[in-house]
Parts: C-alpha cells; sequence; structure tokens
C-alpha cells in the first residue's frame, strides 16, 4: 500500500493508504477527523470541501494519495484557543446554519472564496457558493454571514485572521486546476 | 433581521437569540451517526434491485462470501422468518390493502432500489467489493409505473397477492359530516365552473446527511444510533416489528443533518442492521451513498389532482369537488396512506363556502414508495386551491386578489368552523396580505406587466398570489385516532432544577436543524426566571428522554413545548410550596418573579436555585413535598395550530426561451407569538427554497423500465445559491388561542405556500398567450412547449380551422418530460 505524508491542520501524518482511498475517507477514518462530512458520491454537494495547499478541494474527488506532501486544513483548524474565526462567528451570528451538515464545507469554500475576492458583491458569494449545497437555510443567511465576515475580515476591521485564514498566495491557473473540483450542477 | 441586543430582565421570548446549538457545528465538533465507530464495528452494505418488478430465482453468495474481510453475508430467504414487516403505522380505512412489506425482499422485487442482500465486512469499501460478487437471477414481470393507468381494473399488478392496485379509498363528504351542502348539485347549479387536474410530481427530500444507522448489541441493550427523526417512534417500531423486547432497545438519534419528512421512517436499513447486528453479536454500522438515498429512501407528493369548483359570476366559490390518486410506490411505509388524507382537511383553505366532496385513491406502482414530505398532504392541497383560484379569477376577467378576498374568512369570524370539519382558532388573513401587497410594491409590477404585454416584450412579467393556511401542531390524539393513525399526539417534557441551580430540560421531541435546545431554553428561562445559559436540552435518546412522539409536522414547538411550559409550571408550583416553608409563610402569600418567590408586601424572599438546594438536601421539607425540584408533564393539544400568510412571487418568463427567472419574492406569515425571529425567519427562508425547487426545478423521473433516472444530485436538481432569489419576508402575529404559548408552527409555511406562489406567477407571465397551466417543475422545456401549443392552437383557432385553446385535457397543456 503506497505510503503518504500529510500534514493536516498543523500535524504531519505518515500512514499507509489503499491507492483508491479518497482524501475524505482518509481524513474521517484514518484521522479520525470527522468535522468534514460526505453528502454525495458525485462531487456535486460541496459537504466535504477542505483546503489542500490553501485552495478548496472537494475531498470526495481527490484521493488521499494525491495529497501526499501537501498541506490540508479542515474546519477543525479554524477555531484557535476557543475563538471561533470571523467566518465561524458570522455564520452563527447570521443564522446560517440549520442542520449544520453542509456547514463545514460552506465555511470553508467561503474562506477560499474570500481569500479570492476580499469584497464580494452578493452575486459573488451566491456564485462562489454554488458547487455547495444546503438544503436548510435557503442561502440567504449564509450570503449575509459571507458578507459579514468579509467586512470583518478586511485588513484593519479587527483582530487579525487565525493561521489557516491566512491569504494563500494567488497560483497559476492550471496549477489550480489539478486540484480544485468544482461540483455544480 | 439583525439580532437585536440582549438585556437581561427582558423576557426571552421574541428574543432574537443566536442560537447554542451552533458552537460545536461550526467548528466541526459534530455526533453524526456516521462518524461513530465503536471498537469492532463491522460495515454493512446492500445490494439493491436493478430492476422495477421480477421474481427472484435464486441468488448466488458463495463467492461473496469467500471474500477478504467479508464476515456475513445475509439473503431476504435468510431472514424471512425473522425479519418481520415493515410498520404502516396508518390503515386509512378498515379495508385497506397493504402488502406485506420486508425489509429485504424474499420472492420478488417490487421497485428498483429495493434491498436484495446484504454483506458485512471489515470495511465499507469491503463490504462494497463484495456485493459486485453476489449473484441474482430474475424473472421479469410486467412493471407498472403511471399512476392513472395503475389505477384501472385491467392493469397488471404490482403485488398479485392483493387482487388489485388500489390501496385504499378515502372520502370526505360535506353532507355525510354535517358541514355543509350536496357538491354535485352545487357543480350543476353553478353560474361558473372551472375544472382542471393538476400534478404534483414525485420528490426527493433530499436532506443532505445521508441515512446511516449504527447498532451496537455487546451492552446491556441494543444501542441504534440512527439519523432518524423520530427515535421513540423507532425503539416502538423495532419491538413490534423483530419482537425484541421494548426494553431491550435504546434509540439514540445523535446530531441529524436534514430530515424534511424524509426520515420519518422505520427503514429497511435499520430493520437489516438490527439484524446483522444481533446476528453477528458485534456492532454494525451502515452507511447510505448518496445514489442509495434517492432510489431507496422515500419519496414524496405524487399525485394526481381532478378539481372542479363551482363559483357565481361575481366570483363567490359556491363548492368544490377534488378526486387524487395517489402514489404510494411499491410499499406503504410508516404514514404513506395517511399523506394525501392530511390535504383532505386542507383543500378549503382559508375560504368559505358551501359544499365540499374530497375523494382520496392511493395507488401501488413498481416505484420507490412515498411517505411524508416536508408538509406532508397540505403543500399539495394548498397548491390545487390556489391554482384554482387563480384559474377563476381569469376565468371571470378578476383580479386574483380580488377573488380570493371575497371568499376568505374574515378576521372577526374566528373561531371559524370549517367545511373540512376543522376549527381554525385565529387568524387575520386581511392584515398579512395588506402588508405583503404593501412590501411587494403589487400594482406597480401590474402596470409594469400592462406595458410588457403592450409592447410584446420577449420577456413577460408575472405576478403570483397564494394566501394560505395550514394544520400545524400534529396532533390531538383523538382527532388522530377518529383518522385511524396508530398512535396519539401528545408530547412530554421533564424539568430538572439540578442541586446547584442549573437546570435539564428534556423534551420528546427530536430535532434535526430546528433549533430545540435554544427555543427550549429561551421558554423554560422565562417560565422559571433562570438565565437562558443555565439550561441544557437533552433530546433524541430514549433512555434520557424516554417519552416522546418526535419531530414532524411542526409539531414541536406547539406540542413540545407547552409540555416543556406545563412541566416548568408544575415545578414552580413544587418550588412555591418548599419556598412557603423555608420562609414560614403561607403559599398564597408569596408572588414568583424573575426566579424569585417573594413574600407579598415584603423584602423576604429566596430564589428557585436556593429552593432547588434545599429540595436536594431534603432536610426540611414541607409535609407530603418529596426530594429534588423537578417535574413532567404529557401534554395533549386541543386543537391543530393554524398558521398563515400571503406570499407573492413576480416572474420573469423568456417567451423566446422559456426560461423563467424569479424577480422578487415577498412573504408575510403569521405563525402566532414567536419565540425567536431569527430561527422563524431561517425556517421560512429554507421553506420557501424547498416549495420554489418543486415549482422549478425538481423531479424525481422514472424511466419506461422503472429506472429513477433522477439517483444523483448533478441530475435531481436540488437548488444552489444562484438558482434562488433573495426573500423579503416579515410577520404579523396573531396568537394560537388553543396553547399558552399563542405558538402555531412555522416549519412548513415557506414550502407550502411557495410553490403555488411561483407557479400562479409564471401562468400569469403568459396567460394572454392562451396558456392556462404548466406542469410541475416549470423547466425552460415545459414553458417553452406550453407556449409553442398555445399558439399554434390559438393560430389554428385563428385561421378558422380548428377548436380554441381547451381545457379538454383537463388543464395540462403540456406533457412530456423536461
Ligand atoms: S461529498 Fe458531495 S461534493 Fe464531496
Ligand atoms: S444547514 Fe442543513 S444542509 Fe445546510
Amino acid at each position: 500500500m503506497p505510503r503518504i505524508t500529510v500534514d493536516v491542520d498543523g500535524t504531519t501524518y505518515t500512514d499507509e493508504v489503499q491507492p483508491r482511498t479518497l482524501l475524505v475517507q482518509y481524513l474521517r477514518e484514518q484521522l479520525g477527523k470527522v468535522g468534514t462530512v460526505v453528502g454525495c458520491d458525485t462531487s456535486n454537494c460541496g459537504a466535504c470541501t477542505v483546503h489542500m495547499d490553501g485552495q478548496s478541494v472537494k475531498s470526495c474527488s481527490v484521493l488521499a494519495v494525491q495529497a501526499d506532501g501537501h498541506e490540508v486544513t479542515t474546519v477543525e483548524a479554524l477555531s484557535q484557543e476557543g475563538r471561533l474565526h470571523p467566518l465561524q462567528r458570522a455564520f452563527h451570528d447570521n443564522h446560517a446554519l440549520q442542520c449544520g451538515f453542509c456547514t463545514p464545507g460552506m465555511i470553508m469554500q467561503a474562506l477560499d472564496l474570500l481569500a479570492e475576492n476580499p469584497e464580494p458583491d452578493d452575486e459573488q458569494i451566491r456564485e462562489g457558493l454554488e458547487g455547495n449545497l444546503c438544503r436548510c437555510t435557503g442561502y440567504q443567511n449564509i450570503v449575509r454571514a459571507v458578507r459579514d465576515a468579509s467586512e470583518q475580515m478586511r485588513p484593519g476591521a479587527g483582530p487579525a485572521m487565525e493561521r489557516s485564514g491566512e491569504t494563500p498566495a494567488p497560483r497559476a491557473s492550471a496549477e489550480r486546476a489539478d486540484t480544485r473540483v468544482t461540483g455544480g450542477q | 433581521m439583525t439580532a437585536t441586543p440582549v438585556s437581561p430582565s427582558e423576557p426571552e421570548l421574541g428574543r432574537a437569540r443566536k442560537r447554542k446549538e451552533d458552537a460545536r457545528l461550526v467548528t466541526g465538533r459534530t455526533r453524526w451517526t456516521d462518524n461513530m465507530a465503536p471498537p469492532g464495528t463491522v460495515h454493512l452494505a446492500v445490494l439493491r434491485s436493478p430492476v422495477a418488478h421480477a421474481g427472484i430465482s435464486s441468488i448466488d453468495t458463495s463467492e461473496a462470501r469467500r471474500m477478504s474481510g467479508v464476515h456475513a453475508v445475509v439473503t431476504g430467504a435468510d431472514i424471512a422468518q425473522r425479519q418481520g414487516s415493515l410498520p404502516c403505522a396508518w390503515p386509512v380505512t378498515e379495508d385497506m390493502k397493504a402488502p406485506d412489506a420486508p425489509a429485504m425482499a424474499v420472492e420478488s422485487v417490487n421497485f428498483a432500489g429495493e434491498a436484495v442482500a446484504m454483506v458485512a465486512a471489515r470495511s465499507a469499501a469491503e463490504a462494497r467489493d463484495a456485493l459486485d460478487a453476489i449473484d441474482v437471477d430474475y424473472e421479469d414481470l410486467d412493471v407498472v409505473l403511471d399512476i392513472e393507468s395503475a389505477a384501472r381494473d385491467d392493469s397488471p399488478l404490482v403485488h398479485e397477492e392483493l387482487g388489485t392496485n388500489r390501496n385504499a379509498t378515502w372520502t370526505f363528504d360535506s353532507v355525510e359530516a354535517g358541514t355543509g351542502g350536496d357538491v354535485e348539485r352545487t357543480l350543476r347549479d353553478a353560474e361558473v365552473r372551472v375544472d382542471r387536474t393538476f400534478r404534483q410530481q414525485r420528490l426527493i427530500p433530499a436532506f443532505m446527511e445521508p441515512r446511516s444507522v449504527l447498532v451496537d448489541p455487546t451492552g446491556e441493550q441494543y444501542t441504534v444510533w440512527s439519523a432518524t427523526q423520530v427515535p421513540h417512534i423507532l425503539r416502538t417500531m423495532i419491538a413490534m416489528t423483530l419482537g425484541t423486547p421494548e426494553h431491550k432497545v435504546r434509540v439514540i438519534a445523535p446530531d441529524v443533518g436534514g430530515g424534511f419528512g424524509g426520515k420519518l421512517q422505520v427503514t429497511p436499513e435499520e430493520v437489516l442492521t438490527f439484524l446483522m447486528a444481533e446476528q453477528l453479536g458485534r456492532p454494525v454500522k451502515w452507511t447510505e451513498s448518496r445514489s442509495e438515498t434517492m432510489i431507496s429512501g422515500h419519496h414524496g407528493r405524487d399525485q394526481v389532482q381532478r378539481l372542479s369548483l363551482a363559483a357565481r359570476s361575481d366570483g363567490t366559490v359556491t363548492g368544490l369537488k377534488v378526486d387524487l390518486l395517489a402514489d404510494m410506490g411499491a410499499y406503504l411505509r410508516l404514514v404513506s396512506p395517511g399523506v394525501p388524507i392530511l390535504g383532505a382537511l386542507m383543500f378549503n383553505s382559508i375560504y368559505k363556502f358551501d359544499a365540499y366532496r374530497f375523494t382520496c385513491t392511493n395507488v401501488f406502482t413498481n416505484k420507490t414508495p412515498t411517505d411524508a414530505y416536508r408538509g406532508a398532504g397540505r403543500p399539495e392541497a394548498t397548491f390545487a386551491i390556489e391554482r384554482m383560484m387563480d384559474e377563476l379569477a381569469a376565468e371571470l376577467d378578476m383580479d386574483p386578489m380580488e377573488v380570493r378576498r371575497k371568499n376568505w374568512i374574515g378576521h372577526e369570524e374566528f373561531p371559524f368552523d370549517t367545511i373540512a370539519g376543522l376549527t381554525y382558532d385565529s387568524g387575520n388573513y386581511e392584515a398579512a396580505t395588506d402588508r405583503a401587497l404593501e412590501m411587494f410594491g403589487y400594482q406597480q409590477l401590474r402596470d409594469e406587466q400592462v406595458q410588457r404585454r403592450q409592447r410584446g416584450d420577449t420577456v413577460q412579467l408575472g405576478i403570483g398570489i397564494s394566501t394560505f393556511t395550514e394544520m400545524c401542531g400534529l396532533a390531538p390524539s383523538r382527532v388522530l385516532g377518529s383518522l385511524s393513525y396508530g398512535a396519539g399526539g401528545w408530547e412530554h417534557s421533564q424539568v430538572r432544577v439540578l442541586p446547584t441551580g442549573k437546570v435539564e430540560v428534556v423534551t420528546g421531541t427530536s430535532p434535526h436543524g430546528q433549533s430545540h435546545v435554544t427555543a427550549w431554553s429561551q421558554i423554560v428561562s422565562d417560565r422559571l426566571g433562570v438565565p437562558f445559559e443555565d439550561i441544557e436540552v437533552l433530546h433524541g435518546d430514549t433512555q434520557s428522554s424516554p417519552r416522546g412522539l418526535d419531530t414532524y409536522g411542526s409539531r414541536s414547538l406547539a406540542v413540545g413545548g407547552i409540555a416543556a411550559v406545563q412541566a416548568s409550571d408544575k415545578v414552580v408550583d413544587k418550588a412555591g410550596k418548599i419556598a412557603a416553608h423555608m420562609l414560614e409563610c403561607a403559599e398564597q402569600d408569596l408572588e414568583f418573579t424573575e426566579g424569585r418567590f417573594a413574600v407579598r408586601g415584603t423584602d423576604k424572599g429566596v430564589g428557585i436555585t436556593d429552593v432547588a438546594l434545599a429540595a436536594f438536601t431534603a432536610h426540611d421539607l414541607p409535609e407530603g413535598v418529596e426530594p429534588n425540584l423537578d417535574a413532567e408533564a404529557s401534554y395533549d393539544p386541543e386543537n391543530f395550530s393554524f398558521p398563515h400568510g400571503t406570499h407573492l412571487c413576480a416572474v420573469e418568463v423568456d417567451t423566446e426561451t422559456g426560461g423563467v427567472r424569479i424577480r422578487s419574492y415577498v412573504c408575510v406569515d403569521d405563525v402566532g407569538s414567536v419565540v425567536n425571529p431569527l430561527i422563524v425567519e431561517g425556517q421560512v427562508h429554507g421553506g420557501l427554497a424547498q416549495g420554489i425547487a418543486q415549482a422549478l426545478y425538481e423531479e424525481a423521473v422514472y424511466d419506461d423500465d422503472g429506472t429513477l433516472t433522477t439517483a444523483t444530485f448533478a441530475d435531481y436538481l436540488v437548488p444552489s445559491a444562484m438558482d434562488l432569489p433573495e426573500f423579503r419576508t416579515d410577520r404579523t402575529e396573531t396568537e394560537a388561542t388553543s396553547n399558552p404559548l399563542g405558538v402555531k408552527g412555522v416549519g412548513e409555511a415557506g414550502t407550502i405556500a411557495s410553490t403555488p406562489a411561483v407557479v400562479n406567477a409564471v401562468v400569469d407571465a403568459i396567460r394572454h398567450y392562451g396558456v392556462t397551466d404548466v406542469r410541475m417543475p416549470c423547466s425552460p422545456q415545459r414553458v417553452w412547449r406550453a407556449l409553442s401549443e398555445a399558439r399554434s392552437s390559438s393560430a389554428t383557432a385563428e385561421s378558422g380551422g380548428g377548436l380554441g385553446p381547451s381545457d379538454s385535457d383537463g388543464g395540462l397543456t403540456t406533457g412530456g418530460d423536461r
């Protein structure tokens, strides 16, 4: 079985995985990182969204072996020392979740969206979240939350972002296409 | 809406409290069933029939049994004696025909997706691999898919042994019920008569968390974790179905990721996982893939509705006749036959008229079973009557809002006995409507509509109205009894003030996103005068919350919330006795405010938390008072509650492409008193999304062989953020008079009201081309075809060569698939 070394939420893991193991399975079943969830088998729902090297990916569409040598961030790394990340807080403040099943994926996708475009308008937020399905909220409060967070997260708008929220360096778009899986319908 | 700041002395009820639930959920510290795996857990995978109707001639499992990691392979024949029949708790008529419904097929399969074998293995992947090695021989039988042909006498049969595809016929007649006149005579004498047929397409609940169940047989009891809305019902039904003593079963619904009726079920897989755990003596877990949810979890809606409405030429409705065919799919599930019957009580909606008859025939087909889906029966009814009101308005060339005003129950007429036999306790349709019209800018939009029509714009504007009511708070047990439902409608709560003054509230309702922890904390905080933060709410575990009837039909707050009120009031009563004893005064001399018992007219007093400590130490309690400060209550409501509202939708229809865009959506809902406006607004938004999805996007489609062709999120169009508009919502508050909080329920309002608002808008946009209906979902193709058919038939009519636009097909001016 292939052996991989992955940095997940700041800890380095070396593990044997089956070639067919998906990144989300590796996270959930081998590392116990159950904050990231699976909602579909066709990469349409976005529930499994995590970051790989700072960019959002649908972890049901990435093989664990592809994560070898990369840095993976899940929702579990966002809050630190009991302080919620501005996006997490904004979801709470704006009642942007009900059952909460889509929430980790939404937050991770929104984080990527804001890294790319720190001042999105509502239309751009809706577009940016198109690959993430929520069945409970009708999205309106999610859009509000992301807008709210974008205001909180702008430079000079209060507490600095924490580690995983740092704006990743822009990457070439070709490189990006490798790791980013856009679902959509 | 922005959250209002919270100050400690304000009442909790009505406050926009942010949720207690969120901290765990936004940080990923969750307890979904699929997260759990006690040591030794093996994984279950289920082999499903690829065909819709066939005899099973043989199943070869020998190769699968030999595969790596496989613990057991079990077929339906292996458990034929043990598995029992999945329960249907709603025998709607005495002569209802119900087939045996095994969790796993034994001799025949009756829908594509039905379980035929299962494998338990070390890992889920190994279990799935082994499924591929199982060989099943099927002998094809005739497939019955179309509901109308299935209902005919000469149709092939889904269940040969029943001798018919008709499950039950249920009727309500206002003459027999003594609530009104003879509908046939009313229709005969009518100055205007409108006949239409509508289709409620099949929908998939599509909760985001796939179903999952884990059964651990290694303790004193079987512990069942399940992503279910109904842990209490599930426990009883496992006991009744499998004969396992009820006290040996504990069911836990941990975090549950949405339900919408789709998890109101005793699923085949819950039974199968239980049987596998029993056989292996170790924990067994089953988690479905999304495609499994789609093909084998129950579906909703799927009705053909034929309606005839009688009216006078001034727009006064005089009678309504409803004939339904409801598709049960291949088997009856927990409440399948009762879903259309819930609608029977609601077709009259907010209107008064003199004669009503409802007939529903439930029909079996070789498709996935149907059962409750958000609103269950009421969205279907509301859709039909609201479409009919628009059709009547068109017939009479009246404004559709005026037609509604003419017929609805005036706010001074409550309480009002309806023709369907219910008593609406309160409502104010005028207030909600006036507010909605004002927010919407009704007249400006009508003016723009005229202009667009006049200049022949390729993009036409349509305005859709839906004024609605629903019945929430299922239900007074005696009513459920009169409808032959197999259980009651009460709810249970326990309130325990702990020695340190913190409070535990136990509720028998079981949330999956509805924010019970926050709402119940608010309710009990006011009642006991203890801080919101000091309250914990326990739910969803038959051990910690031993009695309850769970969460569906917007019953949690209006029934379960009231049980919490009653239990709290009992606690205060008991605390008052102890306080009087502590303060050496008569109980009548005490007043209780903000958590403190004070002797009237003095500054002597004691807080409820001190009373709790005294009740715990029990050193000096008054005669006859038991130690500990707690109480429980079982509450059976005296009536349903009746939220209502007015929803207005403006759409733009591109007449060249058939594309529909929602331009604005406004709704004013009256859900009675509000515990937490944030939660109410969130529920309305989510409901709107689901109702709009029925109008525009979603449909479960089968091909001619009975294969579900919309079995993934790529094909089944759950709307994304891009597909939905910004909603403008507001409320009026007319308190329910039937419960002490004045609450009505909100979970289904948005779904019930929005579907007809959107479809009425779509039809309104293109009615002047001769279109009188568009089948749901109103996809671009359906809209485009409706337009081109209407145009070509009016062209034929103009040339004098044929009939004009006709409703002889019952209003189905479009058909076919998208
Ligand atoms: S689980 Fe649905 S996109 Fe990954
Ligand atoms: S909050 Fe339930 S799916 Fe989004």
